[in-house]
């Protein structure tokens, strides 16, 4: 029932090719599909409605109407449409003219402020930058001494007054601070609250006056459903944000409502927040976001964390071996664990077009734990065997299934297999590095 | 008037955990849960503001026709009902339009309310209790809601007798085990804890042996929040539940899944992928004070049928309520909730 965009395209119009003519009723039939995609995704529904209208006229115009791949055109446009609904190119933090910078963390409960707030300091840090937080929330059981938690882990110094409780003060208390010690961004930490609670907005009115932010910062819940708009318009209206950081997007969580707050507010998406560590916040790539939303995976993600995690090295010299012809099983142990090194497969699998994750998300799952059992296999070997695997037995085998908590069969299974990979290099001979059989 | 809010969450809440109402209470029963359920449609009128317009549209209408049933299907979708459950409940309508027992807006507003209430209330909310102790797991994804939650719950278990020991499962997030003391000592319950980046498990395991040795009636277990998609900490999820289970046998008698209302389609893989992991027995749904309407719960329920429990409407320790799906209904998609009746 996850189908993604793409497949559900492909099965409305592969039985129209050689046609040669879409009728209105295999556009509406297209459209329904766009639709249900989008809303699965949670965009907005007004959003999904502006979105359907001028897909449909481009879809109507004779780019799709004449080309003998109608599927890939409805595609390309719904992406370009998405892409340029969410601004195009990628967006940075403003700073000011004159230390220091204030940015004001602002949100619902839950959304992910406290988290962003000293991930957003780690990022500043590491550009060179001293940032300075502040615990504002007053209201959530120990809220302040968490983000002094997250300041140590960060190294980065958090002015708080766990005594008081007014927002206003410690705020103001705080931009005093990084004046006197020459810290130039100053990031504010705001309690969560919900946008309809009028006292609650008046008091971060007051914060605003006070610190006169450089940016208001919304931060939003990738996972939020058909409210995100009302919920930026609130705070859009009582505080006038400048961006959106959008938090916990590394679960499978498509993001619907990134889009529509970009398209409804006009206010840009600044960082996605990508997992539980403090340097997990990235840049917002709106084309990424957008194959994300048609669940046409995230290839350019996929490679810059395999370049972030595989060691070139270990890689060349791997490879190295392979055009020698002599794959060893370290070597096959090597190159798995680079994989893994990536994140948890059903992650990975999510990044590559064609994988809906949660119709796959089964298999995943089986496929990690059968890594585990091939490791374990591998790892029960002796160095010899590693080397020359033509050496390995029956009793060896015993041995390895008995050493590994496997069994012979599965033994057997994964040098039959290892077996034919080194064939497959061999024909191969001096081509590049052919990528693992995962299934 | 406030009192009277207090005795008339406390027969809820009995109701909840199986337990005889508090003496006090002896009153009229029926007088009682009138009461309670004005409070409880009363915090949820906002949510039903916000999506008024399009329903009031809907329910306006004269006639029943083509029209009409693209609103109401809006008008579902908007609140995060998501397309499979909005289908169904229309096809019904439809179904109930065509014998000709819908013909106006008001009658569709009345079907609607009647078709949501039925369907979430075909398991009646449960929590029981009358285990030695009752081990309650609570688990969801980051930033649900899930320690407020169990502060509350705890709140209300001691305010109907009930001797709470907590356990601190949440080892990860930063000062996590802090926020929960604080709810402990308001409670009145003893906290189980270890140093951040404790073994959860350990903990768990140890909260459930303390309960058993001091004669605890409840133990509630936090659990760190984790993305559903996170297979390592879904392990280690099931680790937990799995040790809780050899500390003692049955155990966990109850896991509740802490839901945020404002959750579009996600929640749906949210209550897949913890099932999976954990016996969910039940749905918490938190936050409904906003313009958030809940209605992924639909969907959770349309598709694995995990009752809704307990909902949280606001701030207060008494704003987290035990689940009524008629009032749910009511508030949420019934036109005149907001004047009261």
């Amino acid at each position: 029932m996850f189908d993604t965009l793409s497949d559900k395209l492909q099965g409305i119009f592969s039985g129209l090719r050689g046609r040669g003519k879409l009728t209105p009723a295999d556009i509406d039939k297209a459209m329904r599909g766009i639709r249900l995609s989008l809303l699965e995704a949670d965009v907005s529904l007004p959003v999904v409605k502006q979105l359907t209208t001028a897909i449909k006229e481009r879809a109507t115009g004779d780019e799709v109407m004449s080309s003998i791949t109608p599927d890939q055109q409805v595609v390309r446009i719904v992406n370009e449409e998405l892409t340029r609904l969410m601004g195009g190119t990628k967006v940075g933090l403003a700073m000011a003219p004159s230390p220091p910078t204030v940015i004001l963390m602002v949100g619902l409960q839950g959304s992910g402020k406290t988290t962003c707030t000293a991930k957003l300091a780690r990022l500043l840090l590491n550009d060179g930058r001293a940032p300075l937080m502040v615990a504002c929330d007053v209201y959530r059981p120990a809220a302040m001494e968490q983000l002094a938690v997250l300041g140590a882990q960060v190294g980065v110094p958090v002015h708080m007054d766990t005594g008081s409780t007014d927002p206003v003060a410690i705020a103001r208390g705080g931009i005093a601070l990084a004046k006197r010690t020459g810290r130039d961004v100053v990031i504010v930490d705001t309690a969560g609250r919900l946008s309809i609670d009028d006292a609650m907005m008046a008091e971060l009115v007051a914060i605003r006056d006070t610190v006169k932010p450089t940016s208001v910062v919304l931060v939003v819940d990738a996972m939020t459903g058909q409210t995100a708009v009302e919920v930026a318009s609130a705070f859009d209206a009582a505080v006038q944000f400048d961006g959106v950081v959008l938090s916990k997007l590394d679960g499978d969580a498509r993001g619907g409502a990134a889009l529509s707050i970009r398209a409804v507010t006009g206010k840009p998406i600044l960082f996605v927040g990508t997992g539980e560590k403090v340097d997990a916040l990235e840049p917002f790539h709106p084309d990424r976001m957008a194959s994300r939303i048609l669940g046409m995976g995230d290839v350019l993600s996929l490679i810059e964390k395999a370049e972030q995690t595989v060691d070139v090295d270990d890689a060349k010299r791997i490879e190295e071996r392979l055009r020698g012809g002599n794959l060893t099983l370290d070597d096959f142990l090597e190159q798995l664990q680079q994989v893994r090194k990536m994140g948890p497969l059903g992650q990975i699998m999510g990044m590559i077009p064609g994988f809906s994750k949660a119709a796959k998300m089964k298999d995943v799952e089986v496929d990690e734990r059968r890594i585990d059992r091939i490791e374990a296999i591998i790892n029960s070997m002796t160095m010899p065997e590693r080397k020359r695997a033509d050496i390995i037995n029956g009793s060896r085998r015993r041995r390895i299934a008995l050493g590994s908590g496997t069994t012979v069969q599965e033994v057997n299974q994964l040098l039959a297999q290892f077996k034919q990979m080194q064939k497959l290099m061999k024909r191969m001979g001096k081509g590049g590095m052919p990528s693992l059989p995962m299934g | 008037m406030t009192e009277q809010k207090g005795e008339d969450g406390h027969a809820a809440f009995a109701t909840l955990f199986g337990l005889d109402a508090p003496l006090e209470e002896s009153t009229p029963e029926g007088g009682a849960r009138r009461g309670f359920l004005r409070r409880f449609k009363e915090s949820l009128t906002k949510p039903r503001q916000a999506i008024s317009p399009q329903l009031a549209g809907v329910y306006a209408s004269k006639l029943v026709n083509e029209a009409t049933w693209e609103d109401l299907e809006e008008a579902l979708i908007t609140a995060d009902c998501g397309m499979p459950a909005t289908m169904d409940l229309v096809d019904a309508l439809r179904a109930q339009a065509g014998e000709g027992r819908i013909t106006s807006g008001t009658g569709l507003a009345r079907a609607l309310t009647d078709e949501i209430g039925t369907r979430l209330a075909s398991k009646p909310p449960r929590i029981e209790l009358g285990h030695d102790p009752t081990v309650v797991l609570v688990v969801g994804v980051n930033g649900s809601g899930k320690t407020t939650t169990i502060g509350k719950l705890a709140h209300q278990l001691s305010s109907l007798g009930q001797t709470v020991i907590i356990g601190a499962g949440d080892t990860f997030r930063a000062a996590a085990v802090e926020q929960l003391a604080v709810w402990a000592d308001r409670a009145g319950a003893d906290i189980v804890r270890q140093s951040p980046g404790a073994d959860p498990g350990a903990v768990a395991f140890d909260a459930v042996a303390a309960g058993r040795a001091r004669n605890a009636d409840v133990v509630l277990i936090d659990t760190a929040g984790r993305l559903q998609t996170q297979n390592n900490l879904m392990e280690e999820l099931r680790k937990v539940s799995g040790v809780v289970g050899k500390a003692m046998e049955g155990a966990p008698h109850h896991v509740l899944l802490v839901i945020d209302a404002t959750t579009g389609q996600n929640g749906l893989s949210q209550a897949r992928l913890f099932s999976e992991a954990v016996p969910v027995s039940g749905l918490v749904l938190t936050k409904l004070d906003g313009v958030a309407r809940g209605g992924i719960v639909l969907a959770i329920h349309r598709e694995l049928g995990i009752p809704v429990v307990m909902v949280g409407v606001g701030e207060a320790v008494e704003d987290l309520q035990p689940f009524d799906a008629r009032a749910f209904a009511d508030a949420i998609f019934s036109p005149d909730s907001g004047s009261g009746e």
